[in-house]
């Protein structure tokens, strides 16, 4: 059985999986649920100035079948008294001591303001914070959230107040809602910060009610941008990541993921390019704590399978396997192959590549069984007819290099090799 | 007790006769199952549809919210697409091509889903076709059944003036009086029928019988062009000693009777015999045992191997408790006091494969008797041989010979569906009454 306990930034959990600073963390009684569910820890709701909420505050983009591929929402920090969270996070410190338990903090944009608060969080037993420098509504018209993160210089000011007060670890917490959260997450570590966390949430607006014309979350006619998440948003999250775990600064502190993280296998995702844990809030919020427990077991079961005893075996081992586009092997050339027993004759390879690819597949009428080959000179090996193929290893991608050696595009035009070929 | 109707309770009847198909009961319902589609391309269920419903796009219009959309594309291809999403053995059609039985998964349920989009569509009496301005053509269309309603529909598209003629007092032809109960109600029909001529352009006189009432000619003389669809309508004789006792009856009188005259009124055996193993058979046995037949034993000459009905339809014969015995061909019926008391069968084997390619019964000489008194009649319908001979209309035992799908050996006279077949599905009938329309308005040189 691998070992599945983590450690971040000297912070113990039993495994890697923490719930996000958001609804979920926002009192006791969710914590403490999380925590018999099995969660590792929580990063308690943003906890600031006083603020209020509106209804209704969240709305999501389902895709077919499947509800909530995307999940947006407007709510602000903690709208609960001060007090009362802190007395709540020293219960549920108390209560489950092997627990990570960090809050999440977003003071207002002045220096007496954050000492005043981290002060107070440090006296409940908390073992960390996670500075909020990503929310991207209600906050930012106020200066604080996405307002902060979004201008690397106010965020180096804001973490270097928090060092000066700080004596439990701090993480920062990044905004994708920027052209690269590199600049920021630069500015904050080299002001401090022992460790960053990423994505926030993206703006967004998830649709509109075509009978009303208002678009969601309905707030009495009206809506605002919301900020995006859950499944929609992990490819952005792990680009996002990458840029972070690759540079020479920002990749010296450890990174906990998030963004859309919902299954065993997002973890592995994140942590294979370079989160050392991961955070997790919108799939909880689709189906409730319980779904920590296969996130748990699939993680073990995999490590076990490949062979890895701990976590920092694998984490970070696919950092250095996105690479720039001109060290790509040009050479590498692969086709497309159907496997006639498995094919079902359903035709969306052909029409793909027919109407949008490069007709690279032929058909051969048939009733009702239409018959698909691949046309190998044809194909460019782009990979749309395996992508919507339905059946499962049915369309492979068959390994046909143009040339044994490496050959990457700075050499290719180095040597003059003829373009536009195809 | 013998013969009698009125066997059951009110409720009882309501129960036998409830819908075998329940619709989605729900919006989430049909989307679960809608989504699961594939949207394949040039799709082997649309292939395998006789009228080509496009069944990938009216599936897809389902999630997209777009249901006039998905009527429309349904209706388009096939005017009584509400109909047959409820009588179709689709099994053998658009499901069973499904591609998803190749993945060893059930198919999609087409059937409900078509179901779906046109109960909508007829409930909210959405028009979602619209006349041309009449072109002045005048077309008479004998049959509203399936051929007649569908040609006419086309033609009333295409701004012609249509009249049909049907004998009966209300259209649908075997769709109202030849199927069982539990898959359409008359009801049903009615309402279809009705969503069909709400296009307007399209006068039905009903009590109207070729032959009797009207001659072909009369026809050809008021009309531009004739359609012929007067599908087949007597039941095959068995030819075999007994069969005029009292208690013999054919299925399709019986089934009409049902369908026709409510379930109640219809007299029915305590032991009922059904001979044949179509769907008009299944038909007949099932509805015998749901009127409240004790017994119920269908007979029929080859094996399962050959039967013409579905699997599908033999399931809910069995499942209704209806028995069933091989290798059997009625040879006579004995009578005591002129009412049906016994069939005697011959043991059949099988022999040599015969003109349909499935192995031919041979009599074994052994015979075995059923106690029974009633015997109903299921081996085929036969066509209008005489109305078609007298017409002088060029046709292969009855069956009306037509060029590309629809053009009779008399000019302006067309025909399609069961005549021109010799008995198949609704649906191929709808198609054949598109092909006539087609083959009338280039006739008519009408665009």
């Amino acid at each position: 059985m691998a070992d599945i306990s983590s450690t971040f930034l000297g912070i113990q959990s039993p495994n890697p999986f923490w719930l996000a600073s958001a609804p979920p963390t926002d009192k006791k009684i969710n914590v403490l649920r999380a925590f018999e569910a099995g969660w590792g820890g929580v990063v308690w709701k943003t906890l600031g100035s006083q603020v209020k909420n509106v209804s209704s505050r969240y709305s999501a983009v389902n895709f077919g079948a499947k509800k909530m591929m995307g999940f947006n929402n407007i709510e602000l920090i903690s709208d609960r008294p001060l007090a009362l969270n802190l007395k709540e996070i020293s219960e549920c410190v108390r209560l489950f001591p092997d627990r990570a338990m960090i809050v999440s903090l977003m003071a207002d944009n002045n220096r007496k303001s954050w000492h005043e608060l981290i002060k107070q969080v440090e006296d409940t037993g908390a073992h960390g914070f996670e500075l909020n420098f990503g929310c991207p509504h209600g906050m930012t018209e106020r200066g604080m959230g996405a307002a902060v993160g979004q201008d690397p210089d106010i965020a180096r000011m804001v973490v270097e107040w928090v060092m000066e007060a700080a004596t439990l670890p701090v993480i920062t917490k990044l905004t994708p809602n920027v052209h690269s959260v590199v600049p920021t997450g630069k500015a904050c570590v080299e002001a401090g910060s022992n460790g960053l966390s990423l994505i926030n949430t993206i703006q967004s607006v998830t649709g509109i009610d075509l009978d009303t014309f208002v678009p969601n979350p309905y707030v009495d006619g009206k809506s605002v941008f919301g900020g995006y998440c859950g499944p929609a948003v992990k490819p952005i999250a792990l680009k996002m990541l990458t840029t972070i775990a690759q540079n020479p600064v920002t990749s010296k502190v450890p990174i906990s993921g998030i963004g859309g993280v919902s299954t065993w296998k997002d973890a592995v995702e994140f942590m294979l390019l370079g989160a050392s844990n991961v955070q997790v809030c919108t799939a909880a919020m689709n189906h409730g704590f319980r779904i920590v427990e296969d996130m748990c077991e699939g993680l073990n079961n995999w490590m076990d399978e490949k062979g890895f005893k701990k976590l920092e075996d694998f984490i970070g081992k696919s950092v250095d396997k996105i690479t720039h586009w001109e060290d790509l092997d040009i050479n590498y050339h692969h086709v497309a192959n159907i496997n006639q027993d498995k094919c079902i004759h359903c035709g969306l390879c052909y029409i793909a590549c027919e109407d949008t690819s490069h007709q690279s597949i032929n058909l051969t009428y048939g009733k009702p069984y239409n018959t698909y080959t691949i046309k190998e000179e044809e194909c460019v090996g782009c990979n749309l007819c395996q992508l919507v193929c339905p059946v499962n290893d049915c369309i492979t991608m068959v390994e046909k290099r143009v040339a044994p050696e490496y050959l990457n595009w700075k050499e290719f035009q180095k040597r003059g090799l003829p373009l536009n070929d195809h | 007790m013998a013969i009698t109707n009125n066997r059951l309770t009110v409720d009882q009847y309501a129960e036998n006769f409830s819908d075998i198909h329940p619709p989605f009961e729900t919006k989430d319902a049909a989307l679960t199952e809608a989504n699961r589609c594939l949207f394949c391309y040039d799709a082997p269920c649309m292939k395998s549809c006789p009228t080509g419903i496009d069944v990938p796009k009216f599936i897809k219009q389902i999630t997209t919210d777009n249901l006039k959309g998905s009527a429309h594309t349904i209706f388009v291809s096939n005017i009584l697409g509400a109909g047959c999403s409820r009588v179709c053995p689709v099994e053998k059609l658009c499901e069973g091509a499904c591609v998803y039985n190749l993945m060893e998964e059930p198919p999609i349920e087409i059937a409900r889903l078509q179901r779906y989009a046109t109960e909508k569509a007829m409930a909210a009496n959405w028009q979602l076709f619209e006349r041309k301005p009449s072109n002045g053509k005048k077309v008479a269309i004998v049959g509203a059944g399936p051929a007649g309603l569908s040609c006419a529909h086309v033609l009333a598209r295409a701004g012609v003036e249509v009249t049909i003629f049907e004998k009966e007092s209300k259209g649908g032809g075997l769709m109202t009086y030849g199927i069982a109960a539990y898959k359409v109600t008359p009801a049903f029909c009615e309402n279809e029928v009705n969503y069909i001529l709400s296009i307007g352009g399209i006068n039905v006189q009903y009590n109207q019988t070729l032959g009797k009432d009207f001659s072909l000619e009369s026809l050809q003389q008021s009309y531009d062009a004739v359609y012929l669809g007067i599908g087949v309508g007597l039941a095959r004789q068995l030819n075999i000693p007994g069969e005029q006792l009292t208690g013999v009856e054919d299925a399709i009188t019986f089934i009409y009777n049902i369908r026709n005259n409510g379930f109640a009124s219809v007299p029915v055996g305590d032991r009922v015999a059904v001979i044949g193993m179509g769907m008009t058979a299944i038909d007949a046995a099932t509805q015998a045992k749901r009127l409240g037949a004790k017994k119920v034993t269908m007979v029929y000459r080859r094996t399962e191997n050959e039967k013409p009905c579905t699997q599908e339809e033999l399931d809910i014969a069995l499942l209704d408790g209806c028995e069933v015995i091989w290798l059997a061909a009625p040879k006579e019926i004995i009578g005591e006091q002129n009412r049906v008391s016994k069939l005697v069968c011959s043991k059949m084997i099988l022999g040599e494969p015969d003109a349909s390619g499935r192995r031919a019964p041979v009599d074994t000489g052994e015979t075995f008797t059923l106690e029974v008194d009633m015997v109903i009649k299921a081996a085929g319908q036969t066509p209008y041989y005489s109305l078609v001979n007298d017409a002088q209309l060029q046709h292969q035992d009855g069956k009306i010979k037509v060029d590309h799908g629809a053009i009779t050996n008399i000019r302006g006279v067309f025909a399609g569906g069961d005549c021109v077949n010799g008995g198949k599905e609704v649906v191929d009938a709808v198609q054949a009454g598109k092909d006539g329309a087609a083959a009338i308005l280039d006739y008519l040189n009408v665009s």
